[in-house]
């Protein structure tokens, strides 16, 4: 039996049905874990309390990525192999990876106020993170605007395919035009850099638990999204006998 | 293939194709501009840069869903597709229109509008450099859009949508050619970088365009 | 020889399988009518023969390049006159001459005039002379006589049967009798296809259902 063999609506519907529940308690463990351990921690010399805002941070501004990459990859499994609950897991990711990118964007000002003195600067890292929010938000209107599911399907993809290929573009774009700016003058606190073992754990906890609280949330709206595609799919038979 | 060209820019250039309305639009922009922020040079030499190249990158906008609405309207589209012209040329000449008829109009127009906005002198030959190495790239990143938006019936807003993200980009590398050459500074790395994003964009988005006619046309 | 084969087409319209398991041959010098209901999927199954859309199952056998086809909309340029427009497809087919075209469907005297000032029916015998100029032998066509006078379907049948007699060919759906004794009728309502067996499915809509 090979992993294909899961891309079927009906054993898709069966499997996910079947891990759900326990994807969810791990995800509520991990993530309200994380996050408590976090809190618990002793307060930084330098930034005070506002370091405990990392456990949000960093996790939300991991997956942000991780979930373009997995609808980058969903896409093109779509496009080469046809296999319809790729699509749909591709729809399903790209609400929740907006939210994970507009968490990373508001926590990050947040952090960024007391820290820096400012809610926004333009810093490659967070341009970059806005871009993504842009390419986050084309994708769903795109998905949106098109009633054929099928065109839907085949159009989103190809939008990620070359999106994939420009986020990452203008990625390195920005970073050239900072430097143009302010000669290598970044406010960035690269975490993790220089981050003492009392906050490492519960930061890897925390990310865990976002990764869990994203494969629960995509599971739950590709089911949802099957089952409205099999209303449409009856609707459309009914229309047609 | 010449002939789809011409009769692009003959149906361009005729009643109601729409030709100068960039420019147009492109004039009010930078007219609109100083009223915003001041007459003052301190404060317009700065930004010119980065106004003009804005300034042409939302007036090359304003034209990219006509680039395949018309044809896929009235069955055009359907009859190019079953010619003898791959989709991929179709694309790629359909976009080149666009430049002629858009673009090269907008390069004309920009030292001109660059004088409104105070841009200094020896920024000017910089500016047509940038605009004419970047605007090929956005007219072909634009017929990309307007193929995935062609079957909607109201894709206007979610082309520009779908396509700004694509420009930044161009606009960044574009806008960094001017500042530098404006500062007496060696502008040779942008250029490289915009000319390689306006190669590769030639050279590969009029299959992804092409793929996006496909899926709309079945 | 044939100019088209067609076996066991399997023709989706909206990601459902619209008509499946047609069969049938196309051969120089022949005319082949579609008939049916609406909705059976005639379009679909012309424009997949196009080139236009894909076949779900089955095979399309033809020589490349030799499909000249005709729908609801003619691909008219308003803006361009009459002469203009059939040379644009002249040149981009690399097909016959424009003047002949023209004598054809009687747009002679309309020649210099703009498109935009024909009438329905006018237009229509505009978009039916690019069949000529395309110089193509299978001419696919859909519904090819809406809004045309009794003088000019008569006209056109001449204009198909001329094509037939010089070695092309024609498959196309229409509702109306064209006077072509000499065509073969294909009736797909045997071939409506029938939802529930087990098989690669054609979209969403049978992915799912």
């Amino acid at each position: 039996m090979s992993i294909w063999e899961y891309a079927n609506p009906v054993k898709f519907m069966r499997v996910s049905g079947a891990v759900l529940p326990w994807l969810v308690i791990a995800a509520a463990v991990c993530t309200i874990g994380g996050i408590a351990w976090g809190f618990l921690t002793p307060e930084d010399y330098k930034q005070g309390s506002t370091v405990k805002i990392v456990f949000l941070h960093v996790p939300a501004a991991m997956m942000a990525i991780n979930i373009w990459v997995m609808m980058l990859i969903a896409s093109l499994i779509w496009l080469i192999r046809r296999h319809h609950v790729s699509a749909l897991a591709a729809k399903a990711a790209a609400p929740v990876g907006a939210v994970m990118t507009l968490i990373a964007l508001a926590t990050g000002a947040i952090w960024g106020q007391p820290m820096w003195g400012t809610w926004w600067e333009w810093d490659p890292r967070l341009t970059s993170f806005l871009i993504l929010l842009l390419f986050y938000i084309g994708y769903i209107a795109l998905w949106s605007a098109i009633e054929d599911a099928d065109s839907a399907a085949d159009l989103t993809g190809v939008l990620c395919l070359v999106g994939s290929v420009f986020a990452l573009l203008s990625r390195y774009a920005v970073l050239f035009w900072n430097q143009g700016l302010h000669q290598g003058a970044s406010l960035s606190v690269a975490p993790g850099e220089r981050m003492s073992e009392v906050y490492r754990y519960p930061l890897y906890l925390s990310m865990l638990g976002f990764l869990l609280l994203f494969l629960v949330l995509v599971l739950v709206r590709t089911r949802t999204e099957i089952r409205r595609r099999r209303l449409a799919a009856l609707q459309a038979r009914e229309m047609r006998a | 293939m010449i002939v789809l060209l011409k009769r692009d820019l003959a149906l361009a250039t005729r009643a109601g194709g729409g030709f100068g309305l960039a420019v147009a639009f492109f004039l009010i922009l930078c007219a609109m501009v100083p009223f915003g922020v001041g007459p003052e040079t301190s404060a317009l030499r700065p930004i010119a840069p980065g106004i003009l190249w804005v300034g042409a990158l939302l007036s090359c906008l304003l034209s990219l869903d006509r680039i395949f609405a018309l044809d896929y309207e009235d069955g055009s589209l359907d009859l190019l597709a079953t010619a003898p012209i791959p989709l991929e040329g179709v694309t790629a000449l359909k976009a080149l229109a666009h430049w002629i008829t858009t673009g090269l109009p907008l390069i004309a127009a920009a030292p001109v509008f660059g004088i409104l906005l105070h841009l200094p002198g020896q920024a000017t030959g910089w500016l047509i450099a940038s605009l004419l190495i970047g605007t090929p790239a956005l007219s072909m990143l634009g017929a990309f859009g307007a193929a995935i938006t062609v079957g909607l019936r109201r894709g206007g807003l979610l082309l520009s949508l779908l396509v700004l993200p694509l420009y930044i980009p161009t606009l960044i590398f574009g806008t960094e050619i001017i500042r530098r050459g404006a500062e007496g500074g060696d502008p040779t790395t942008p250029i490289l970088f915009l000319a390689g994003i306006t190669a590769g964009v030639m050279a590969l988005v009029p299959f992804a365009a092409a793929a996006a006619l496909r899926v709309n046309l079945r | 020889m044939s100019l088209l084969a067609v076996h066991e087409l399997a023709a989706a319209r909206g990601g459902i399988r619209a008509v499946e398991g047609v069969s049938f041959t196309l051969d120089a010098g022949e005319a082949l009518i579609l008939r049916g209901p609406n909705g059976i999927g005639k379009t679909t199954l012309l424009r997949c023969v196009a080139g236009l859309q894909p076949a779900v199952e089955g095979r399309i056998e033809m020589a490349g390049d030799s499909v000249a086809y005709a729908a609801h909309a003619d691909g008219l340029k308003a803006a361009l006159t009459v002469t203009e427009n059939l040379r644009f497809w002249a040149q981009i087919f690399g097909g016959g001459s424009v003047e002949q075209a023209l004598a054809a469907m009687d747009l002679t005297a309309l020649a210099d005039r703009p498109a935009a000032a024909l009438s329905a029916g006018q237009k229509r015998r505009l978009g039916l002379a690019r069949l000529m100029v395309t110089g193509r032998p299978l001419w696919v066509l859909d519904e090819p006589t809406v809004s045309l006078d009794a003088a000019s379907v008569e006209r056109f049948a001449a204009l198909v049967r001329t094509h037939l007699a010089g070695g092309g060919a024609a498959l196309m759906a229409t509702h109306i009798d064209l006077g072509l004794q000499e065509a073969r009728v294909l009736d797909l309502t045997p071939y409506r296809a029938r939802p529930g067996r087990s098989r690669r499915p054609a979209g969403f809509n049978e992915a799912f259902a």
